[in-house]
């Protein structure tokens, strides 16, 4: 499908690209980079190979030792409302890098052209990709822009990372994890595994034991990110489990937002991806995170698609602290994903804004935990789920106000709506309240595309599909609202796409 | 020196019983004992089980419990003209009980039942059409054991309402009692149930609602300060049929009432309501409900309205479910589940779940916990009205929505009577 990507003079590429993307997974193709792998499966040798590859350090590699020895003795957990196929984990490679990237480039220029491509299929701003191919004066043109600061992963290691002068003016460290591990072991040492422990699940302890790489922000008292911070990932070599580890830490009266976008190849075996991501908020800070997830969902038969098990967690430490995830999630044949808010400070605020679609055959387990630790704490939860196909999407959240958290307030509102009869659209909430004078308010409908609405749409001329996706981008308007410039407008089109075929 | 093995927790708490053998519920006891078996009685570990911990329901014999003497007021629905069935300690008391007739209905006693019974298809079914997807071990236990209860099959509208008394006189006694009750199409029967029946008490009732048939049925749990119960209703409802069931616990160390509805005629319509008073300062408080509603056909209506008031370390859990099958279109299901905590040291523990697999329904759930509205108090403080006074009314108007649940006025006035009651013993 590749080459009839190619522009031909006179036709417009958005044209081919709708002709080329009708029916099938938009960002469905893979990029031919020989892929440096290390042998299939599982145990203490792949692990000590990863963090020789990493050249880590040896504090380094007992952590995942340790780690690795906790996941034998653990079960992949069977509570959720998903059909996981068995997976073999022995079967699986659990590194896999580009081969030009063995040893690591001395500049931009020595990059693979071809990933530079890739990037360029993402659709990572063409501004962006001068700086990240090293063309000169680029960092000129974008000045007085938006900026958008990218640390690019490409499969398991990071490629290249762009603004890191204008990020280093401000202070703010952004690097790729296993640089940190060698740069700032202070600070990994510190934080890593104090959000997400260890052995805190069997998906997050598997992650700990084998992570590739992932992103590292620091950003120090006081200081305003200058930017927005960005990762793509992409999986890429077929039967390579992700494993990004990404570690933000806060420090006190810090702000940031941080953008993760995804899109993997078109692929027919299953692709494993068990992420970590932890995020430390100190007193007075606030982080913004924000996902949009698109990876190959499998294809309408339900065959193919990445599992997606990930554990994020933000710890809002100290008084005051702040964090707020939004996540748009339209891929992925199986997501099982709870970003999470420990409100230990008093009057720390977690707030939770999701959008998931579900279609064809794709199985969402998704939603949010908020421990109410500190005083005043305060937790909002929006959650949109969307089934349609022969989808299964499954809202499940915990709020929970600890005896101690009085005076902390929690409003959720979890809204479902169902496209055809074939799919389903399910609530499990846990509310656990320990005081009295905390208020805890929970609402939930379910329900179906308003027939009038529809027919409104269609009276003014819109096809059913149009008319479908218009009254869906309504119904998520709250959360499409909470995110960042960049992705609101891509989330928009994405809900649209998602729900490709699913009426008539 | 005997090599035994330990027993089970199943085979433990078996030991204590003396089961019952013959007769014509013999296969379903046994085919009860085996599911029993297989599942196992639940820990804490199991996830209906999260927030009640089961061990003092497990446990081989009874925890005693001090009956509790009540002068203070007349029983509950004494002024309604009734016919009594009175249990006491979990056997059936003829003599303290009114005549069994009544117009239309057929009663006779599960202790007495003869060989070819109309009860023998049904007993036992319900419960276990209900152990999927959640298991309920002391549903199963309580078929495989039950020593008394009624059979009631009812062909017409009755005309006066019965009313299963239990009187609790024993320290130690341990009754499951397990009630068939049949409506046929058509009929119609108010069922009364009171008293806290003993120590710790397994009840199972299983309710068959036929077509266009309505099943009214209004509980008060105690008061009794010390006693556990388990309690399930298994319920299949009709076309057209109506299924409506209220409780009113107030006190009791334990109580965790499972209520099971399958919704398998269109236009049926299952409404299910609790309101529970806790003063943990009794000894300890804690009440469970768990309410499972399956909608299976068309245009069902179900309601789940759940009110506890909670003080003192009283711990309130709710877990409700609406799951709603393929095809079941147009259905309506509606659950509310709400806390008041009147002080900081109790807890209210919920999961209102829905699982939904049709598109053209309309379900919602809503959970709120918290004080007392402040502003409120204050404006009836600022009217003049006691503080005192101002709680009771905030709490009365807190369950009310719970209480609306109960169609006769005469009940409904009965209820909020005991509620009021309640409030003025549990001043502070």
């Amino acid at each position: 499908m590749n080459q009839e990507l190619d522009i031909r003079e006179g036709v417009d590429r958005e044209t081919v690209e709708t002709v080329v993307n009708m029916g099938s997974y938009k960002y469905g193709w893979d990029t031919d980079i020989e892929m440096d792998y290390a042998p299939k499966g599982i145990s203490e040798d792949i692990v000590r190979l990863i963090s020789a590859k990493n050249a880590e350090p040896e504090w380094m590699l007992a952590w995942r030792l340790d780690a690795y020895r906790r996941w034998v003795g653990m079960a992949q957990p069977d509570w959720a409302l998903l059909k996981v196929p068995a997976i073999d984990y022995q079967d699986l490679y659990y590194y896999a890098r580009p081969k030009s990237m063995e040893t690591k480039p001395k500049s931009l220029d020595e990059v693979d052209p071809k990933l530079l491509a890739t990037y360029e299929k993402l659709g990572i701003p063409l501004k962006e990709q001068l700086i990240l191919a090293g063309v000169e004066g680029a960092e000129h043109i974008v000045e007085g822009e938006r900026q958008v600061a990218v640390d690019a992963v490409f499969d398991s290691v990071s490629v290249g990372t762009t603004f890191k002068d204008k990020l280093a003016e401000a202070g703010v460290i952004f690097c790729s994890i296993s640089e940190a591990i060698k740069e700032h072991p202070e600070l990994v040492k510190k934080y890593l595994g104090s959000v997400v422990p260890q052995s805190d699940n069997f998906f997050a302890t598997l992650n700990s034991a084998v992570f590739s790489d992932g992103s590292f922000v620091y950003v120090p008292p006081g200081t305003r990110c200058p930017m927005e911070l960005s990762t793509y990932f992409r999986i890429n070599a077929e039967n390579t489990g992700q494993f990004e580890r990404t570690l933000i830490i806060c420090d006190r009266g810090a702000y940031v937002s941080y953008l993760e976008g995804c899109t993997a190849p078109k692929r027919d075996t299953a692709q494993l991806h068990a992420a970590v991501v932890e995020i430390v908020v100190l007193e007075d800070a606030e982080v913004k995170y924000s996902t949009v997830q698109n990876w190959f969902p499998g294809d309408e038969e339900g065959k193919g698609g990445i599992y997606n098990f990930v554990t994020k967690r933000a710890d809002c430490r100290e008084a005051r602290a702040k964090v707020m995830w939004t996540q748009v999630e339209t891929g992925s044949a199986i997501t099982w994903k709870y970003p999470s808010c420990i409100l230990r400070g008093d009057e720390s605020q977690g707030e939770f804004y999701s959008i998931a679609i579900a279609n064809n055959f794709q199985q969402a387990d998704t939603g949010t935990k908020m421990i109410h630790l500190g005083r005043d704490t305060r937790s909002r939860i929006v959650s949109k789920g969307i089934s349609a196909g022969q989808a299964q999407n499954t809202y499940r959240g915990l709020v929970s106000m600890h005896p101690r958290a009085k005076n902390s307030r929690n409003y959720t509102q979890c809204d479902s709506l169902l496209i055809g009869d074939k799919c389903g659209a399910h609530t499990v909430p846990y509310i656990e309240v320990k005081n009295n004078s905390s208020r805890v308010e929970h609402e939930a409908t379910t329900s179906k595309v308003d027939d009038d609405q529809l027919f409104y749409c269609r009276a003014r001329g819109m096809d059913e599909e149009e008319a479908v996706a218009l009254v869906v981008n309504g119904f998520c308007r709250e959360v499409l609202q909470a995110l960042p410039m960049e992705f609101a407008m891509e989330a928009q089109s994405l809900v649209a796409i998602s729900l490709e075929g699913s009426v008539g | 020196m005997s090599t035994a093995a330990k027993p089970t927790p199943v085979e433990a708490r078996l030991a204590t019983l003396d089961l019952p053998r013959g007769g014509a519920f013999a296969p379903a006891r046994a085919e009860a004992l085996a599911r029993l078996g297989a599942m196992g009685l639940p820990g804490r570990r199991d996830e209906y089980w999260r927030w009640t911990d089961p061990a003092s329901l497990n446990a081989p014999a009874a925890i005693p419990a001090k009956p509790l003497e009540i002068n203070d007021e007349a029983p509950v629905f004494d002024t309604v003209d009734r016919v009594k069935l009175v249990f006491v300690d979990g056997v059936f008391d003829a003599a303290a009980s009114d005549a069994p007739e009544l117009a239309g209905v057929e009663i006779s006693r599960l202790a007495e039942a003869a060989d070819l019974h109309w009860a023998a298809g049904l007993y036992g079914a319900l419960e276990t059409a209900g152990q999927k997807p959640v298991a309920r071990p002391f549903a199963a236990l309580n078929t495989a054991a039950a020593t008394d209860g009624v059979l009631i099959r009812v062909t017409g509208r009755a005309a006066r309402p019965i009313n299963l008394i239990y009187v609790h006189n024993s320290e130690v006694s341990d009754p499951i009692l397990h009630h068939v009750i049949k409506l046929e199409e058509g009929a119609e029967l108010t069922l009364l149930e009171t008293g806290p029946a003993g120590a710790r008490f397994n009840k199972v009732m299983e309710v068959d609602v036929a077509k266009a048939a309505r099943f009214h049925h209004i509980r008060v749990q105690g008061r009794d300060h010390e006693r556990r119960a388990i309690t399930h209703i298994f319920a299949r409802v009709g076309e057209a049929a109506l299924f409506k069931s209220f409780t009113l616990t107030a006190n009791g160390m334990l109580t965790r009432n499972e209520c099971v509805i399958d919704i398998v005629g269109n236009d049926a319509m299952a409404h299910v309501a609790g309101a529970a008073l806790g003063d943990g300062a009794t000894g300890a408080f804690l009440h469970d409900d768990t309410v499972f509603v399956t909608h299976g056909a068309e245009r069902g209506e179900s309601r789940q309205v759940f009110k506890k008031v909670l003080k003192h370390g009283a711990v309130g859990t709710f877990q409700g479910k609406i799951l709603v099958k393929p095809g079941a279109q147009k259905t309506d299901g509606y659950q509310i589940s709400q806390s008041l905590l009147l002080d900081d040291d109790s807890q209210f523990l919920a999961k209102p779940e829905l699982e939904i697999y049709a598109d053209d329904v309309k379900c919602s759930h809503g959970s709120t916990t918290g004080a007392i509205d402040e502003t409120a108090l204050f404006y009836l403080r600022s009217r003049g009205v006691p503080m005192e006074e101002a709680v009771a009314l905030m709490v009365i108007s807190f369950v009310a929505d719970a209480l609306g649940e109960i169609e006769d006025e005469g009940l409904r006035d009965e209820i909020q009577s005991r509620l009021e009651a309640w409030l003025a013993r549990h001043r502070g």
